[in-house]
């Protein structure tokens, strides 16, 4: 059964199309990786699941459900209640997303208490458990730490921790490990993924480490400015990209894998809010973009499991059809 | 943490001891202490032969250390007007000046943070501008202006509440003289502490508005909605203490021109504290209540922001602990 389903979801800042019109289902115990360059709208779309794109931004879609369950039109309060227990998220940076005025405990207990309440003691067990889980020592002097006290790998175990609590369905990783020292960034991945299986977690992992996507993800999802321009299963797309922009970003590997690049496969950047060209997005960065692709936009092809969103995809030789 | 607050009272020390020597100053360039024991018909030898006695030829430093001596024996010397040390006749206002200084606080503190919080929580909303409205407005507005204002329509128009004066006070444990505990007292205290809450409230609200739409945006407040916790929860348990922080630092500085601003009040609704004994002081020439009065407000000046700093320093853990280096 598909945990999430999303069907041609967009959010807009005004006229600005930030997320356009992206599907995709994430089922299981199914590990979802989703890359692209900077300012692709992972992070928005990833936001617009949680229900925490605020006022101007407006998130549409013909189908945005979990389990079933229409999230957009669903009370608020029911769905406040699915946010941060059967839907979970960590963010980029943990030294800034931990709260600096109250303790570790203060803050894994209240999440608890939230959705799940107990007393004061239940919870405390509790809460000394989940660190246990993620792998922090001496869990019970640490619960009276302060955030600033904390390194950022021991704060990312924290949110972990405060994530996995209310044993959530689909765990959304947005660049758990950007701001980590890259020493620990395998660390905490190895516990994401060990988790992930123990609880038979779906998983959405948003990262610009395309060998770690290679390495954890089922299926992936390509990224630009604000589309999917290819979607599929992680071994076949890295094999044989079908985009492109794909094709560029595998180029680009070595770099990305050594933690460097952010993803600039091409010359030139995302088009942002006034830049937008009106054929294919990628047209003016597109080594292989015509006329047409500078006037029409391509539709995408293929079926859902296997898409890619260009006129003229590649073949397996990595060469434009004719 | 001990020798922060230890750093704190010896920067505090020095900040008094300048203080002191401004009003030690402002005694010895201003009055004339001889002519204030004799009259005119002394001759020039006899005023010498004191001014000898008196120790007013010695060097100017030797001359503040006394001044020193005295002032911490609590001797900071004579009013002329009252022939009271003044020391005693300032006591004696304190209480008025301090009471309407935390009533005005008070007011401040309970009108500027829910107005602040909700401009911040509700930006678009027509009663949060308003509110910003109201303190744009009240930046510009002068005190005595506020003062006038309701002094005429609670006062005089409808007769609500009284004009002046201080009303009927209680004597507690017989050395403070409280205006607090009966009705007619609170009666008294109630315009003049508008007024002057009406000086810090607009800027409160603009600095309240301003941290918490920043705090807002933080990292934190959005993790704390991702992890679907109760929005009172956010605004009042996440968000305020956050916000808090940077207030109770400016609001600090703050307070001190809180006391600056009695003098107006006082003047103006005759409420009988500190603020309203130095404009009587200035215009009799009573140089060394003067300078009493100097001595004392620089003293209120530093003990609240010293007192601030401690409180800052107990609410932040990030000061209060050291961090993860
Ligand atoms: N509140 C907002 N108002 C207007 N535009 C926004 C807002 N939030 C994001 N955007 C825009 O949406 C686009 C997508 O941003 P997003 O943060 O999703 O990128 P990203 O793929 O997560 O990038 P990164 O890899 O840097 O995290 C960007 O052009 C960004 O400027
Ligand atoms: S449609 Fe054209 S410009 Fe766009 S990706 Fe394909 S080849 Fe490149
Ligand atoms: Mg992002």
């Amino acid at each position: 059964m598909s945990l999430l389903k999303l069907e041609n979801l967009s959010v807009t800042f005004g006229q600005f199309r930030a997320v356009d019109q992206i599907s995709y289902t994430v089922n299981e115990g199914e590990v979802l990786g989703i890359v692209g360059e900077s300012g692709s709208g992972k992070s928005v779309s990833s936001l617009s699941l949680m229900g925490l794109i605020d006022y101007p931004g407006k998130v549409s879609a013909d189908e945005l459900s979990f389990m079933e369950q229409d999230l957009l039109s669903m009370p608020e309060t029911q769905r406040r209640k699915i946010t941060g227990s059967d839907i979970a998220m960590i963010f980029q940076d943990p030294m800034t997303s931990l709260n600096p005025c109250y303790t570790v405990g203060y803050q894994i207990i209240e999440a608890l208490k939230t959705h799940q309440g107990g007393t004061k003691k239940e919870l405390k067990t509790r809460a000394i458990e989940l660190l246990n889980l993620v792998g922090i020592p001496a869990p019970e002097s640490r619960l009276s730490a302060y955030p600033h006290q904390l390194s950022g790998g021991m704060s990312q175990r924290v949110m972990i921790a405060i994530a996995i609590g209310c044993n959530p369905k689909l765990l959304i990783a947005d660049e758990p490990t950007t701001a980590l020292d890259v020493t620990i960034q395998a660390q905490i991945i190895d516990l994401l993924i060990d988790l992930q299986k123990q609880k038979q977690m779906g998983l959405v992992l948003i990262t610009h480490d395309l060998a770690l996507v290679a390495e954890v993800a089922h299926r992936v999802i390509v990224m630009y400015a604000g589309q999917i321009v290819e979607s599929g299963p992680a071994s076949e797309v890295f094999s044989t990209p079908k985009h492109p922009y794909t094709q560029a970003l595998l180029a680009s590997l070595p770099e990305s894998a050594a933690g460097k690049a952010r993803l600039e496969a091409l010359p030139g950047v995302v088009p942002g809010q006034y830049d937008r060209p009106k054929g294919c997005l990628l047209s003016p960065r597109c080594p292989y973009a015509t006329d047409h692709c500078r006037n029409v936009v391509p539709d995408n092809q293929g079926p859902l499991e296997r898409q890619v969103k260009c006129h003229t995809p590649l073949d397996t030789m990595g060469r434009p059809a004719a | 943490m001990l020798s922060f607050i230890g750093r704190r009272l010896l920067q505090a020390m020095f900040v008094l001891l300048i203080i002191s020597f401004v009003s030690f100053m402002i005694q010895d360039k201003m009055g004339d202490p001889v002519r204030q024991m004799v009259g005119l018909s002394v001759t020039l030898e006899q005023r010498e032969a004191l001014q000898q006695e008196l120790g007013l030829n010695d060097p100017m430093l030797i001359q503040y250390g006394r001044f020193l001596g005295r002032a911490i024996q609590g001797d900071l010397g004579t009013s002329y007007y009252y022939k009271e040390p003044t020391i005693d006749v300032i006591a004696s206002r304190l209480p008025a000046t301090l009471e309407l200084s935390f009533a005005a606080l008070v007011l401040v503190v309970l009108l500027a943070i829910p107005l602040g919080v909700f401009a911040a929580i509700h930006p678009k909303n027509i009663l949060s501008r308003a509110v910003l409205l109201f303190s744009t407005l009240g930046l510009s507005v002068p005190i005595f202006i506020v003062a006038v204002f309701l002094m005429y329509f609670f006062a005089i128009e409808w007769g609500l509440l009284p004009s002046f004066g201080r009303g009927e006070t209680t004597s507690v444990f017989g050395l403070w003289q409280s205006g607090l505990f009966n009705r007619d007292g609170l009666q008294h205290l109630l315009l003049p502490s508008l007024s002057l809450a009406f000086v810090l409230t607009p800027i409160f609200i603009r600095l309240i508005r301003a941290e918490m739409m920043d705090v807002l945006q933080s990292d934190y407040i959005r993790y704390a909605w991702a992890k679907g916790i109760s929005a009172p929860r956010i605004y009042f348990i996440h968000a305020l203490k956050n916000t808090m922080l940077p207030v109770i630092t400016v609001g600090g500085i703050q307070l001190g021109t809180l006391v600056a601003y009695t003098i107006l009040t006082e003047s103006i609704f005759q409420w009988p504290g500190m603020g309203l004994l130095f404009m009587d002081a200035v215009t009799r020439v009573d140089v060394p209540l003067i300078s009493t009065y100097l001595i004392f407000v620089g003293v209120i000046f530093v003990v609240t922001n010293t007192l601030v700093d401690v409180v800052y320093s107990l609410v932040n853990p990030r000061v209060r602990i050291p961090g993860y280096s």
